[in-house]
């Protein structure tokens, strides 16, 4: 199965169990959870289900393109499943019996793992998946967003795709993948990530990027004020991954870091409230229970 | 009739670290629960494995005891007329209480009679009571982190997906959340997932085991061990012993097959520990070991199923692994390019703390304040304090640390050595971090051993001095684990010194350190802390805590010398001679206490006993003193004890207290004398 075939058939399966596929949001982001479609969606009573491939970028991860297994830019594939569903470990199973994983011929294993955003302000419980001792998926029940409890709380479910990859087409190295006949993942990707390392590490001016970073926290801000929830969103990503930038770029002291991501978790907080008042305001359109709606609606005036 | 109680909580897979907790939770939950009810039982039982928590009651009674309940009511003289006749608080005390006046009975409390209605509660059947008691147990589970999933508010460490109950052959009903009890389960999520109806406890047991799941955690840790072992002896070797992996694996799985993975023999020239770190911490295996000890190119995973395609779940590990050593094979050649003491400089940019500066401004404290414990304690040389001072944060730069941080200080003595520094330097690198856990072994070089003190000590003075202490549970800096550190170094290699010196010279360290609080103060109750440290070791040891608080109670700041008067005065009270002691630091004590002055002027001294006394008491005094400076504590108590016939024929003699000023202020003066001896070995007043 090559590397699209892959995401293809991903994107088939939970099609199938009636997620919307999703595309990539149009913003760079450290991981498929910052996308609106789950960052904000997760947020309030309103049930949602959702695929779509991330393309991800983790700017201290480059390794000059020599590292087998390292990336700054990577994909995921993410899921979510809002509320929970009861069976959304059968669920995920089927899936990799769609790649040709037989969980009956491996080892397949959940083992404990807990997910933290101190950006984004999110946290969560659940498992790392292993297959034959390698980690292919991250699977979390949200608790929180952007310092928010999830209710209902719903499952993320995180698929590296490279990792994957390289299992079934048994390479040693993501850059031997194969993603269509005769093109590699190295053909694809190889040279960006040269040069991104280049830049992560070296060529990123500084003084710009806190220069940015100061007027995206504002333009956050000033955004959130005039409730638009999603374009305020926006200029938390750029935030996020300026921030990112900056680290890489050994810029950030121990000290100011904690400084930085609280000045990134607040503002995801202001977006957070934002756009589940504007939910509220619409009046949960997608709660497809009427009475529940109404209930909900009403409980929101007397607490109000 | 008695019959066995089945409780099996259905759930995702539990984290392997509560594990162990919960079953012991829920079996003393059950016993506590049905005890309260009054529901007899043979025996409670608790097995488990990632996706279920049983509870096993053996011999449940069908019926809960009668309990006899007394309420209290109104004394008995106002409960009765002259006439013994019921008065109106005693007829609406039994009317409340729904019994007739003449059943009252009359108990007496604290010596003062009452009225009672004695009443029997009749015992219910057990099976009316379990629903209520069974959710009950369930709801009071509680774990180190618990969650919520779908539109539930209940929490538990993981979803619960079903629920079985059998009391004999018949389901008790409890629901949590959308699930409700039945009689069925489910086997091995891969091998047996269908939904099986169990008819009877004894079936429940056989047909898990049919269907691939080993129930008993105990059972299938010892499974997993034997298989572990077994494999490793067919791949030519031994298998790394190691309880906390061997219970991680067990809490990872159902049904155990051990299978034995190689990996290229070219990764062995990275040090073992790095191996078996990456082996254990990032893929649990168990490492290999070969008749000498040498660490073999295999390793021992264990399968979550049976021996079908094993070689595929093999060859998918032995790939894993691969990629693991690969990294950590690169890290080494990495980090071995440079001396270790390249990395110093960069600690300049690295954060200790933000009120207490970098790691190179902490290594600059080390060097100057090791160099002043090598003094004080006699112990290794300036010049090589200095250098492990200076070396012993360098690998905190390395890739391989930031990769494995617990190889911290084990990298620093590979490297240390790579880079030709001297071996009782590297060693120091390694040990100054030891003890890191409790039972940990202590550092053995004397320069590893100062390094460790000047390592805990400058880590508490610093914390104490910017306000840091650790309360309740919340300790983040292990300040509590430094502390015993520092208590068990000093006393287990036997070091005599003076701890409040050394922690004065801490603080002096601290320069550009923006303090709170007053010196002698933060130093007092870092004196203090350490010393209740001390307390708790002492009490492990078997010390009586009486003992230990009348020495602590001197403030003493050599920690050996607290141990040597504890062991002492422990040892003197099983002996004859004590009773004699107690009586003449009583005696005197207990007069004396309100008198300030010891001076004794002998011209008022006139009855025979009292100058005999006198007499004994100054032959005493430096006798006394002198053993107190040689630390002979034992003997100080004895020459103390013996002043007990003199002193008791001096009390038989003569009043203390008299009029005549002149006479009682020379007679408390030896009495305060005698007692301030006394407490200079330990405050006796404090002993019960």
């Amino acid at each position: 199965m090559n590397f699209q075939e892959i995401i293809l058939s991903l994107q088939d399966y939970w099609s199938k169990q009636g997620c919307i596929i999703q595309q990539p949001y149009d913003l760079e982001k450290g991981a498929g959870t910052m996308n609106p479609a789950t960052f904000l969606r997760c947020l309030g009573p309103e049930p949602w289900k959702v695929a779509y491939v991330e393309p991800s970028r983790r700017p201290t991860d480059g390794r000059y393109g020599e590292n087998p297994n390292r990336l700054q830019h990577y994909y995921q594939f993410q899921v979510i499943l809002k509320p929970s569903p009861d069976n959304v470990i059968e669920l995920y199973m089927e899936s990799l019996r769609q790649l040709g994983i037989d969980p009956d011929q491996h080892d397949i294993r959940l083992v404990e793992d807990n997910w933290e955003s101190p950006t984004l302000g999110a946290w969560g419980l659940g498992w790392e998946v292993w297959l034959d001792g390698m980690e292919i998926t991250q699977f979390t029940y949200f608790q929180q967003c952007g310092g928010f409890d999830c209710h209902p709380v719903c499952a993320e479910i995180t698929y590296g795709l490279e990792r994957i990859a390289t299992y079934i087409q048994n390479k040693e190295s993501v850059f031997a993948i194969e993603w269509v006949d005769g093109i590699t993942y190295a053909d694809v990707h190889h040279q960006s990530e040269v040069d991104y390392s280049h830049y992560n590490f070296h060529g990123a001016d500084v003084e710009a990027l806190i220069t940015m970073f100061n007027i995206c926290e504002q333009e956050a801000r000033r955004v959130a004020d005039l409730h638009l929830a999603q374009p305020a969103y926006d200029y938390v990503l750029k935030c996020s991954h300026l921030f990112n930038l900056l680290d890489a770029r050994g810029a950030i002291s121990v000290t100011e870091r904690t400084g930085y991501i609280a000045r990134v978790r607040n503002i995801a907080r202001i977006v957070a409230k934002e756009y589940m008042e504007q939910r509220q305001r619409l009046g949960y359109p997608l709660l497809k229970d009427d009475k529940l709606r109404q209930q909900l609606l009403q409980d929101v005036e007397v607490e109000g | 009739m008695k019959r066995d109680l089945l409780l099996e909580i259905g759930v995702e897979e539990m984290p392997s670290a509560f594990m162990a907790g919960a079953l012991n939770d829920i079996k003393e939950l059950a016993e506590q629960k049905l005890t309260a009810r009054r529901i007899g039982f043979d025996q409670v039982d608790s097995l488990g494995t990632p996706r279920r928590l049983v509870l096993h009651v053996k011999g449940l009674e069908e019926k809960q005891e009668d309990a006899v309940i007394a309420a209290r009511g109104p004394k008995k003289a106002s409960a009765f007329d002259p006439q013994g006749n019921p008065s109106k608080a005693a007829l609406g005390f039994a009317r409340g209480q729904g019994i007739e006046a003449a059943d009252l009975q009359i108990r007496e409390v604290d010596g003062i009679e009452y009225v009672f209605a004695v009443k029997t509660e009749l015992g219910g059947m057990t099976e009316e009571v379990l629903p209520e008691i069974l959710l009950d147990i369930i709801h009071s589970l509680s774990f180190p982190k618990s969650m919520r999933w779908a539109y539930y508010q209940t929490r538990f460490a993981r979803p619960v997906r079903w629920l079985l109950t059998l009391y004999g052959n018949r389901t008790v009903n409890v629901q949590i959340e959308n699930v409700f009890s039945g009689n069925s389960s489910y086997g091995h999520r891969f091998l047996a997932p269908d939904n099986f109806v169990v008819n009877s406890i004894d079936e429940y047991f056989a047909q898990l085991r049919q269907r691939y799941v080993i129930v008993d955690h105990r059972e299938r840790k010892n499974l997993i061990w034997e298989q572990v072992q077994e494999t490793a002896r067919q791949a030519g070797g031994k298998a790394m012993e190691n309880d906390e992996l061997l219970e991680e694996v067990c809490f990872l799985l159902e049904y155990p097959t051990a299978f034995a993975g190689r990996f290229s023999p070219s990764y062995l020239d990275v040090p073992a520990e790095v191996l078996t770190t990456s082996m254990i911490e990032h893929q649990r295996y168990f490492p290999v070991f070969d008749d000498q000890g040498r660490l073999m190119n295999a390793f021992i995973g264990v399968r979550n199923g049976t021996a079908a395609s094993l070689d595929i779940v093999r060859a998918g590990n032995e790939r894993v692994l691969k990629a693991r050593l690969e990294d950590a094979l690169f890290f080494w050649k990495e980090d071995t390019a440079k001396a270790l003491a390249d990395f110093v400089p960069g600690l300049h940019k690295v954060m200790f703390h933000e009120r207490l500066g970098s790691i190179m401004d902490k290594v600059e404290r080390l060097q100057k304040l090791a160099v002043f414990i090598g003094q004080q304690t006699g112990l290794s040389c300036p010049d090589q304090l200095e250098r492990a001072a200076l070396l012993c944060k360098a690998d905190l730069l390395s890739n391989m640390v930031y990769e494995f941080p617990e190889l911290q200080g084990i990298m620093g003595r590979y490297y240390a050595l790579q880079s030709r520094e001297e071996e009782e330097v590297a060693q120091a690198i390694l040990e100054h971090y030891m003890p890191r856990f409790a039972g940990d072994e202590l550092p053995a070089s004397p320069t590893g051993t100062v390094l460790a003190l000047t390592e805990k000590l400058d880590n508490l003075t610093a914390c104490f001095a910017i306000g840091i202490r650790p309360s309740g549970s919340q300790d983040p800096y292990a300040l509590r684990r430094q502390a015993l550190g520092v208590v068990n170094i000093l006393t287990e290699t036997n070091i005599k010194t003076d701890l409040r010196l050394i922690i004065n010279a801490a603080c002096q360290g601290l320069v550009n350190v923006k303090t709170e609080g007053d010196v002698q103060q933060f130093t007092d109750e870092l004196m203090d802390f350490i010393r209740q440290r001390q307390r708790g070791i002492l009490l492990d040891k078997g010390f009586a805590f009486d003992v230990i608080d009348a020495v602590l109670a001197l403030s003493l700041s050599d920690l050996n010398d607290i141990q040597d008067r504890v062991k002492a005065v422990q040892e003197f009270k099983a002996t004859e001679k004590y009773e004699d002691f107690m009586v003449v630091f009583n005696r005197s004590h207990n007069l004396s206490k309100k008198w300030d002055s010891t001076a004794v002027n002998v011209e008022y001294l006139k009855d025979e006993s009292e100058k005999a006394l006198y007499q004994h008491l100054v032959q005493a005094q430096p006798l006394v003193s002198q053993c107190l400076q040689a630390g002979d504590y034992t003997q100080a108590m004895h020459r103390l004890a013996a002043l007990r016939v003199e002193l008791d024929r001096f009390f038989t003699a003569v009043m203390v207290m008299v009029e005549d000023e002149n006479l009682k202020a020379a007679r408390l003066g030896m009495l305060k004398t005698i007692a301030g001896l006394c407490v200079q070995v330990a405050d006796f007043s404090k002993i019960i």
